[in-house]
């Protein structure tokens, strides 16, 4: 089935099943690799991409029922890897393998968008979706306050 | 132009990965290559024409920063700027770069010196370079900053113009090379962003799930619910028909069930799924209806093995490890006699990235992107299992989305190159979550039968250790076996430990700080226990254990040496357990803690791996037994040098967030069926149960030493210690639910 997605401020259209799991239409037909499969019931958060600005599991969406909502993938969110979020991550070195990562810094976007200066619960609240298995939190935790701090804007949209 | 590398060639071939987990604690490992071969510079080191370096990561990367650790020892001794050095993995070729597996924390003590050696040997040819360009003496130029300069004309020439000369030198003997004296230190010592941070950080960075072929299928494996159970029969044709799917390959496998399971024991039965996507490779294989012949794996069950060790602990042991002095006449005249069983459950790996691997055969030649820790021994397998050469396969080495142990073993290599050879495309495999932790080679479980006393002056008189785990007569599982010095052996006047082992049809395996992430718990537990019998403060009671070393190692007395010279480090060394210890207690404040209701510290210390840590949690426990970590100190000693501080740190927290996670999973079967499947019941720790956590470190004179597994053991007891300071009971089972305690 044809389904027009739009991703990363551009429409794409796909020949996929309405039932597949949007993380797989992103990763093997969009080439999109940065979200990950970890747990494919939506408990690790590793797959988080943004819809319409609202954190989601990719792996427990239909791609049939994204409809015009646009989607941010980590590759999509600034055009130079330097959203706030994002410098702030790479000016902590958060990442020890990595793998989750991409999922931190969506749920971290949407968290900052909501709540430009979250309190530790509210980081508590909004990231205990994601699993670090390397358990980089304490970074993670650190590089959302550097990021508020930094006036973390909205997605580049 | 790069550097001649047609002089690798002449290399005498390294030892392979193969032997990995047999070294972990050899001194051999670490001198090898220095007595084997000399590593040649240009292999490691591409200097191009504009002067830009590009220097080979030759360890597998799956985010303990070894694609920093080992290039900063290389860049630091050729004098070049970090910030004009490009990171590049090697591909797997031991006879060029030595050892590229990644296990046993054994990357830092293997690589510091030779790495070391490499970069300086670099330098020597471009200062050489310089000095015959210029007829000048090679002692009278210096370099620095990727330049090399002659004080006395003021000629300076940068890496870039010398390199093609450089190239045609001969290589130095590497042992020859002059060191650095560690003040001149610029990039060792001084924290290094990760070389695939930015890449990581912008989704960018190629995991193994993200390697990507033109043509390429992609594979999924149905396997028994029971250990190495067959196919009778499947409706494979049915499914072959479905959707995108292009073969359904039944898998024979080549594993026979035996008391005692064997490191890669094989591959395992099953049936492959190979479709145009994964997805509708996994949609496919949901529509198999397999019979299988579940075999002898069917009958084990938790239950059963639970009865078997009660049974047992109280026969006599099957083997005694070792035992010095008179245990029963001393524990017999002791003050004070406890007794304890402690036990621990077998837990899976649960790596972020589950395993897969990619494989592409084209004219009979192999062509892998694998994520193996021990590439080597992977490449080994492949050759046999599918009849080819070694010489006919090339590995690329992808990062990996974590190992913790688990990429150590290759079942997932072996499958995607068997699924390879059968499917005219290159293929990916990916293995589900529910696959990755039903055939995980699990941490085995055991229990420990334990008695001890203390005299009337409070101090230790006897030790007695009996492990029950699993095996045959002669062996115990992987991952499963105790060393005959287990702490406290030496210190107390008498000791023994002894192990019984009853059959285990189950892929077991090393798992971060294997054996030591379960028997530390089992010893500081019990030590915090005699501590609190002997009404002794339980640090000051293990200092003066550790002052008062009775009995030889059973390897024999060494002589603990200096700064490169890592012999003798693989015993432990009572003044770095101490200071350790010594180090946690004044960071924490250990001798003014507060003593509340519901609220306590713990204290624990372990050396493993060569590293020395000691941990202290600060819990509060509420009315409902739920656990709060509210804070932890840790205390390292890994020799003279951190590296990478920056990254020492992170792996310091991860180490201890990981033993925080063990302590609420397990493994366990029904019907030989395996009961957990995902994150939902093997779970691990999240950001709103994350404490505060420092890390300190105390430099000796030693050389340094790996962070990947030492930091994990001692937070599990520093925990279970603190609970039972905040609420007089005592965690002897864990994972912690079965002991009345969850986290909060």
């Amino acid at each position: 089935m044809l389904l027009k997605l739009k991703v990363n401020n551009a429409v794409m259209t796909v020949d996929v099943s309405p039932d597949t799991p949007l993380l797989w239409v992103l990763r093997d037909v969009l080439d999109l690799k940065g979200a990950k499969y970890g747990c494919g019931i939506g408990r690790c958060g590793a797959c988080t991409v943004l819809l319409g600005g609202r954190a989601v599991r990719s792996c427990m969406t239909e791609v049939g029922d994204v409809g015009e909502s646009a989607i941010t993938t980590i590759e999509g969110l600034s055009p130079d890897g330097l959203h706030p979020v994002q410098a702030a991550w790479e000016a902590l070195d958060v990442p020890q393998c990595g793998y989750c990562q991409a999922g931190q810094i969506l749920a971290a976007t949407a968290l900052l968008e909501k709540t430009p200066h979250p309190t530790d619960a509210e980081i508590d609240a909004a990231m205990s979706g994601n699993i670090c298995r390397c358990g980089t939190y304490t970074r993670i935790r650190q590089a959302i306050h550097e990021a508020a701090a930094a006036g973390a804007p909205a997605r580049n949209q | 132009m790069s550097m001649n590398r047609r002089s690798f060639l002449q290399l005498t071939a390294l030892a392979g990965g193969g032997l990995a987990l047999g070294l972990y604690h050899s001194p051999l490992a670490r001198g090898q290559e220095a007595a084997e071969g000399d590593l040649k510079p240009q292999a490691f080191i591409q200097i191009a024409p504009d002067g830009k370096v590009t220097i080979m990561a030759r360890a597998s990367e799956s985010g303990q920063g070894m694609r920093n650790m080992l290039p900063m020892l290389i860049a630091e001794e050729l004098d070049v700027d970090w910030k004009d050095v490009r990171v590049q993995q090697a591909e797997l070729n031991e006879k060029v770069y030595g050892q590229q597996f990644s296990g046993g924390s054994m990357n830092t003590p293997v690589g510091w010196e030779p790495m070391r050696r490499v970069g300086a040997a670099g330098r020597l040819l471009l200062i050489t370079a310089a000095a015959q360009t210029w007829g000048v003496a090679a002692a009278e130029c210096t370099a620095a900053h990727g330049r090399v300069a002659h004080a006395g004309s003021g000629r300076s020439a940068g890496y870039g113009e010398l390199a093609a000369k450089a190239a045609a030198l001969p290589a130095p003997v590497l042992s020859s090379v002059k060191l650095k004296d560690p003040k001149e230190y610029r990039i060792i010592g001084h924290s290094q962003k990760g070389v695939d941070t930015h890449a990581i950080v912008t989704g960018k960075a190629q995991f193994g799930i993200d390697v990507t072929l033109p043509g390429m299928l992609y594979a999924t494996i149905e396997k028994a619910p029971v250990f190495a159970g067959k196919v009778k029969s499947a409706n494979t044709e049915e499914v072959a028909k479905l959707a995108g799917v292009r073969h359904v390959l039944v898998i024979e496998g080549g594993i026979t069930p035996a008391a005692f399971t064997p490191w890669e024991p094989g591959m395992e039965p099953g049936i492959a799924v190979v479709a145009d996507t994964w997805w509708q490779a996994q949609a496919a294989r949901k529509r198999l209806k397999v019979d299988w012949e579940l075999g002898p794996a069917a009958t084990q069950s938790s239950e059963g093995f639970r009865k078997r060790t009660a049974e047992l602990l109280l026969a006599p042991p099957a083997k005694t490890l070792r035992q010095y002095g008179d245990v029963d006449g001393a524990l017999k005249s002791s003050a004070k006699v406890v007794e304890a069983t402690y036990e621990y459950p077998f837990i899976a790996h649960v790596t972020m990235e589950p395993q897969g691997a990619t494989a592409h055969w084209k004219d009979g030649k192999l062509e892998m992107w694998s994520t193996s820790t021990l590439p080597g021994n992977g490449r080994a397998l492949v050759a046999k299992t599918l009849g080819i050469q070694e010489s006919d396969i090339t590995t690329h080495m992808v990062r990996a989305g974590g190992s913790f142990g688990r990429r150590l073993q290759n079942d997932y290599l072996v499958e995607a190159a068997w699924i390879a050879k059968r499917v005219d495309a290159p293929v990916k495999l990916l293995w589900s979550r529910e696959d990755d932790i039903q055939h995980d080679p699990f941490r085995p479980g055991g229990t420990v039968g334990l008695k001890g006393g203390v005299d009337a002056q409070g101090k230790l008189t006897a030790w007695r250790h009996h492990l029950v785990s699993y095996g045959d007569d002669n062996h115990m599982t992987s991952g499963g076996g105790i060393g005959r010095d287990s702490y406290p052996a030496g210190f107390p006047p008498a000791y023994a430990i002894y192990t019984s082992a009853q059959p285990l049809m189950l892929r077991t395996g090393a798992q971060r700080a294997p054996g030591d992430n379960a028997y530390c718990w089992v010893a500081q537990s019990f030590l915090d226990e005699l501590a609190h019998a002997a009404g002794r403060d339980p640090l000051e009671f293990q200092l003066e254990l550790l002052s008062n070393k009775l009995a030889p190692w059973s390897a024999g007395e060494k002589d603990p040496v200096g700064d490169h010279e890592p012999s003798g480090q693989d015993v432990l060394i009572p003044e770095r357990f101490k200071g350790v210890l010594e180090l946690v207690a004044e960071k924490s404040g250990w001798a003014k803690r507060r003593k509340e209701p519901g609220r306590g510290m713990g204290i624990a210390a372990w050396f493993c791996h060569l590293g020395y840590f000691a941990e202290v949690a600060d819990v509060s426990v509420n009315e409902e037994n739920q656990v709060t970590v509210n804070q932890v100190w840790a205390a390292g000693d890994v020799g003279s040098q951190i590296i990478n501080p920056a990254a020492a740190e992170s792996m310091g927290q991860g180490g201890i967030m990981e033993g925080l996670s063990h302590m609420s999973q397990e493994i366990t079967l029904v019907d030989g069926r395996i009961e957990q499947s995902n994150f939902h019941n093997h779970p691990l720790m999240r950001m709103r149960q994350v404490p505060k956590i420092e890390v300190y470190w105390r430099k000796t004179d030693y050389a340094p030493t790996g962070l990947g597994e030492p930091t994990l053991p001692p937070i599990l007891p520093a925990v279970t210690n603190a609970i039972f300071a905040a609420t007089g009971k005592r965690v002897r089972t864990l994972p912690l639910k079965r002991s009345g305690f969850s986290w909060a």
